[in-house]
């Protein structure tokens, strides 16, 4: 039987129970919320299940809600089932007081860059990764660029008139 | 018959074409000799044999390379021989964004070079961060490399790159041989924390 969105839901309620949220389909993308400390263990279920065999991570990175109070940085991974071609989210909420989360580097070598990356620009501690440290920016930068309250533009610029360049 | 064979003796007269030939710079002739200041000849040599190093990250590259092409021929000003050896070359052009973590190459190309050296800002980019006024573009390479000459455009025509060039042909003529000595100098370096 072709794996459905519906099929990945109901394994995933009848193993996890309650702990697995916010459930949507947009555009027909399957998108799970799950607790922080649960993340490992829900890749684990998706890529070790022989029916579901998630073993591809197409992407990992972060998302900064500035209003939501608790839960302002949300890591995202995207997941693919090479054999079905079926892709599903699961995303996982983090205080940007205390922003760790355990690693998926054990997981998916894959990985390794993205929650670099990840870390370069919103400041997620993974737990557990073997080499974070900043990848993409300059290693001097003592901010995470983009967290919302971080203005986009250059700061030591002192020529270009504010009213113009938005500062 | 054959076809006769003769050198052209005739002296065209080339005022109305628009080309600028090299002058000869002012001093004192006679039968034999001619005496002039050495910088004047120094300069005069060193700006008809620029060797320039392209740096080049993204358009305004493109630019460049149409600017070395047949079409437009830096080739005509002397700068025929692009260097890719920072230490043989004169002329640096910077043509294209500069991310920050660039930064540090641009400034080791640059010390590279050996003195007497100058540097063309190619480009909004180059010249100021252009569209880019963002974290992680370096505002402009005067933040870590001292200017010469900044062409503006985003890109450049060739028409802009060759006039820059221009520009600093005109500085490497006017400039004394004492110039890398003096204290402006030693002070320009020292802004740039090179040396």
């Amino acid at each position: 039987m072709a794996l459905t969105n519906e099929i990945i839901k109901s394994r995933l309620t009848e193993k996890f129970g309650e702990a697995v949220t916010g459930m949507e389909e947009p555009y027909g993308l399957l998108s799970v919320t799950v607790p922080r400390d649960l993340n490992l263990k829900v890749l684990n279920f998706l890529y070790d299940e022989p029916d579901l065999s998630f073993r591809f991570l197409t992407d990992l990175t972060a998302v900064h809600y500035p209003e939501r109070t608790g839960e302002e940085i949300c890591v995202v991974y995207h997941l693919h089932n090479l054999v079905a071609n079926i892709r599903a989210r699961v995303k996982i909420y983090a205080p940007v007081s205390n922003p760790d989360v355990y690693t998926a580097t054990g997981l998916f070598s894959g990985a390794n860059w993205m929650e670099r990356e990840t870390y370069d620009f919103f400041g997620v501690n993974f737990v557990g990764h073997p080499n974070l440290k900043r990848i993409l920016n300059v290693d001097e930068m003592d901010y995470f660029p983009l967290r919302k309250e971080f203005p986009l533009e250059d700061q030591t610029r002192i020529d270009k008139d504010d009213d113009m360049f938005g500062r | 018959m054959s076809r006769p064979v003769r050198f052209n003796i005739k002296e065209k007269d080339t005022k109305d074409w628009g080309i600028n030939k090299v002058q000869m710079p002012e001093g004192h002739m006679g039968d034999g000799f001619f005496a002039t200041s050495f910088d004047k000849v120094v300069g005069l040599a060193r700006k008809n044999s620029i060797w320039p190093l392209p740096f080049a990250t993204s358009c305004c590259g493109i630019e460049f390379m149409a600017t070395m092409g047949s079409h437009y021929d830096l080739g005509r000003f002397g700068a025929e021989r692009v260097g890719f050896s920072p230490r043989q070359c004169d002329l640096l052009m910077v043509m294209g964004t500069i991310a920050k973590k660039m930064g540090p190459v641009v400034k080791q190309v640059y010390l590279q070079m050996a003195e007497p050296r100058w540097v063309i800002a190619v480009g909004a980019c180059a010249s100021s961060g252009g569209i880019f006024d963002t974290y992680s573009v370096l505002q402009g390479i005067d933040q870590v490399v001292p200017v010469d000459v900044y062409v503006p455009g985003c890109p450049p025509r060739p028409e802009a790159i060759i006039d820059g060039v221009l520009k600093i042909q005109e500085l490497i003529h006017n400039e004394s041989l004492r110039r890398r000595n003096g204290d402006q100098y030693k002070g320009l370096m020292e802004f740039y924390d090179i040396q």
